[in-house]
């Protein structure tokens, strides 16, 4: 039994990375994950991820920042100490626009982006869960668990054909840890 | 996806020969992983000595309070506010470069996108600043936050646009730093990556354990997209909201509702002006002419012409409804700017904001780095000018004659605006020499696309239409990092 735990394509193309992805999934070989450098448009749908909800979370902090707001105007001039300003009336909307619209965008963008780091596991001194440290530089990594049925001779074959430039097998899941 | 073959006749944004990814990584990285050369070093002790002097004005600001500065009864608002509206226009650059131009996938904005969104950033730190320390008393800043307090439970006023301001600028000011900060991520991991020993751990620390797996840059895209999305309504709202601190007031000259339309494309114009001031230092010094190359600086100068004329326009519709409103002060206050103590304030205004800016008709005036940077000095200059004839010269002289009055800045005001500059230059050197002043991950992007050497194997194909070829190279004679001669035997 061997000791690898991970088996690493190291591409330097993204379309021939992405072509690679093709071939594996040709040959039934499971993807754990692809690093890139920087996004590249189409590996979700390959490897069968879901679209963002991010979408919904910031609309939904978009309101509640909009109303928390406005509710909190609402009591301190209209409720709580209405003012009597040249016998205007209190209650004015208009007047309460802008430092609504500043929130509702103040809880978009917060919410959004601590929902993002939550679901993400990124936070301040996380440990990186690196496989390789080119994958942020210039290499295009897809990442095959190792555990499984297919010969691993077989898995680096089908990344050579591919065009992978180096293949891995790494007896760690990750290589940042010190 | 990352192959997409552009249009020949679009210009290429990286230029050089045997750009790979790891190029791009290097050449990005190396200001952050050597040690700086002897012009960072000079630029900033020199920004660093300015910021000393701000530090020490504005101490004897908080000490003797604002008495020190060149204010009277009659001009209230002065270099304080004049500094503090210029700094804010100035941060708009950042934001129309990294959310505005992303939304309409203007592409030439990734190379220049992080350094212009770090400008916003220092220059709203400026110009918070310039408003916590023109209310005299300091320590008592909290003030217009609506806090449960005990003056008997009198909530701050939100029919004031002076309140709409505090939300304005701290949401601006944090939304753009989560922007920035979630931008440099994959960036910092980097860094990181190729760092040893303590770098690392910083880095590590800093990347918030970054991997660029695919659910995490798919979650990155859209929380860009929608970081964009919404910064966007956010900058128009913020200059609006500044202009209408004046435009709610009955001060002849304030009283105006062209303002909001005006002050944002005014702020566009002048950011843009600045981000132009720092590049073509930065780009040089750096040397990262093949990022941002003469096609970014045409473009900026092309925006910096299309908000200029705008201003431009404003100015005329103001001199024209002030001439039509039949009101006297009105017009006493417009033809003031002119013959008034402060002419020649009125012609720095107009003269740099309109008539300098015409200059960049002139493809010759926009492809010149020299004459640009200039003509970006001149525009930040007129632009001070502006927000000085706005707010001194419709002061100085209003409805009561026996109030008239004159203003001097003291030295106080001049070390406080020499200052800000001083720690704008300060943050900024620093910021070139910790983080990558080039978005590395989205440079990337582009290069199988739109880099000039995709472009020449596209033409070494043959298969481009000859007079599209011939537009393309026509286009290049302007670039001044690409060589020609290879391309007379294609």
């Amino acid at each position: 039994m061997s000791s690898t735990k991970f088996i690493l394509g190291l591409f330097d193309d993204p379309d021939v990375m992405m072509h690679g992805i093709d071939k594996l999934q040709k040959n039934s070989i499971p993807i754990y994950d692809v690093y890139t450098p920087m996004p590249i448009h189409g590996i979700d749908e390959k490897l069968g991820l879901k679209p963002s909800r991010l979408g919904y979370a910031a609309f939904m902090f978009g309101c509640l920042g909009g109303t928390t707001i406005f509710c909190i105007i609402y009591y301190m001039l209209v409720h709580d100490w209405p003012m009597n300003i040249g016998g205007k009336p209190a209650f004015t909307i208009p007047n309460f626009i802008p430092a609504t619209f500043e929130w509702t965008v103040l809880f978009t963008a917060f919410g959004m982006t601590i929902t993002f780091f939550y679901a993400t596991h990124l936070f301040p001194g996380r440990t990186p869960r690196v496989m390789d440290l080119r994958a942020t530089d210039d290499r295009f990594v897809i990442a095959i668990d190792a555990k499984g049925n297919i010969p691993h001779e077989d898995i680096t074959n089908v990344l050579k054909e591919a065009g992978a430039i180096e293949i891995k097998h790494n007896d760690r899941k990750y290589v940042s840890y010190e | 996806m990352a192959s997409h073959n552009e249009s020949i006749i679009r210009e290429p944004l990286i230029t050089g020969e045997n750009i790979t990814y790891a190029k791009v990584t290097e050449d990005i990285l190396r200001p952050v992983e050597n040690m700086p050369n002897r012009a960072w070093w000079i630029g900033f002790t020199l920004a660093s000595l300015g910021m000393m002097l701000w530090v020490f004005a504005v101490s004897w600001t908080f000490w003797f309070g604002i008495g020190e500065w060149g204010l009277n009864k009659t001009v209230g608002w002065a270099w304080d506010i004049t500094g503090f509206v210029w700094w804010v226009g100035i941060g708009h650059a950042g934001t129309l470069i990294s959310a505005i131009l992303l939304l309409f996938r203007q592409n030439w904005r990734n190379s220049i996108n992080r350094s212009a969104e770090a400008m916003t950033i220092f220059a709203v730190i400026c110009a918070a600043t310039y408003v916590v320390s023109h209310m005299g008393r300091p320590w008592l800043a909290y003030w217009p936050l609506p806090l449960p307090n005990q003056f008997g439970s009198l909530w701050v006023n939100f029919n004031s646009p002076l309140v709409w301001d505090v939300f304005a600028i701290s949401t601006y000011f944090s939304v753009s730093l989560v922007f920035w900060y979630t931008g440099l991520l994959p960036d910092l991991a980097t860094i990181r990556d190729r760092a040893t020993g303590i770098r690392r751990r910083i880095y590590s620390v800093c990347s918030f354990g970054w991997t660029g797996s695919v659910k995490t840059w798919q979650r990155f895209e859209t929380v860009s997209l929608i970081l964009a999305g919404v910064s966007t309504p956010l900058v128009l709202s913020v200059h609006t909201i500044v202009s209408m601190d004046f435009a709610t007031s009955l001060e002849p000259g304030w009283h105006t509702t062209i303002f909001p339309p005006y002050f944002v494309a005014g702020a566009i114009f002048s950011g843009f002006a600045m981000v132009q001031t720092l590049l073509l230092v930065t780009r040089k010094v750096l040397g990262l002419e093949n990022y941002i190359t003469m096609f970014h600086i045409e473009s900026m100068n092309k925006i910096i012409l299309l908000t200029g004329s705008i201003v431009g326009v404003a100015y005329l519709t103001e001199f024209f409804i002030a001439y039509y409103s039949g009101g006297e002060y009105e017009q006493y206050t417009f033809l003031n700017r002119f013959t008034g103590p402060f002419w020649w304030a009125g012609c720095l205004m107009y003269g740099n904001n309109v008539l300098m800016t015409q200059l960049m008709w002139f493809k010759s005036v926009r492809t010149n780095i020299f004459i640009s940077w200039v003509l970006s000095i001149v525009v930040n200059i007129g632009m001070w000018y502006e927000r000085f004839v706005i707010i001194v010269i419709s002061l100085h002289r209003d409805f009561l004659p026996s109030s008239w009055a004159m203003f001097h800045p003291t030295w106080v005001d001049f070390s406080v605006f020499v200052g800000s500059i001083g720690l704008f230059f300060t943050l900024f050197l620093l910021f070139i020499r910790v983080f990558p002043s080039i978005a590395i991950a989205e440079v990337k992007l582009l290069l199988k696309s739109s880099s000039e050497q995709a472009k020449k194997e596209l033409l070494k194909e043959g298969h481009q239409e000859p007079e599209q070829a011939e537009f393309y190279k026509q286009s290049l004679n302007k670039f001044d990092s690409v060589t020609l001669s290879e391309y007379e035997k294609l």
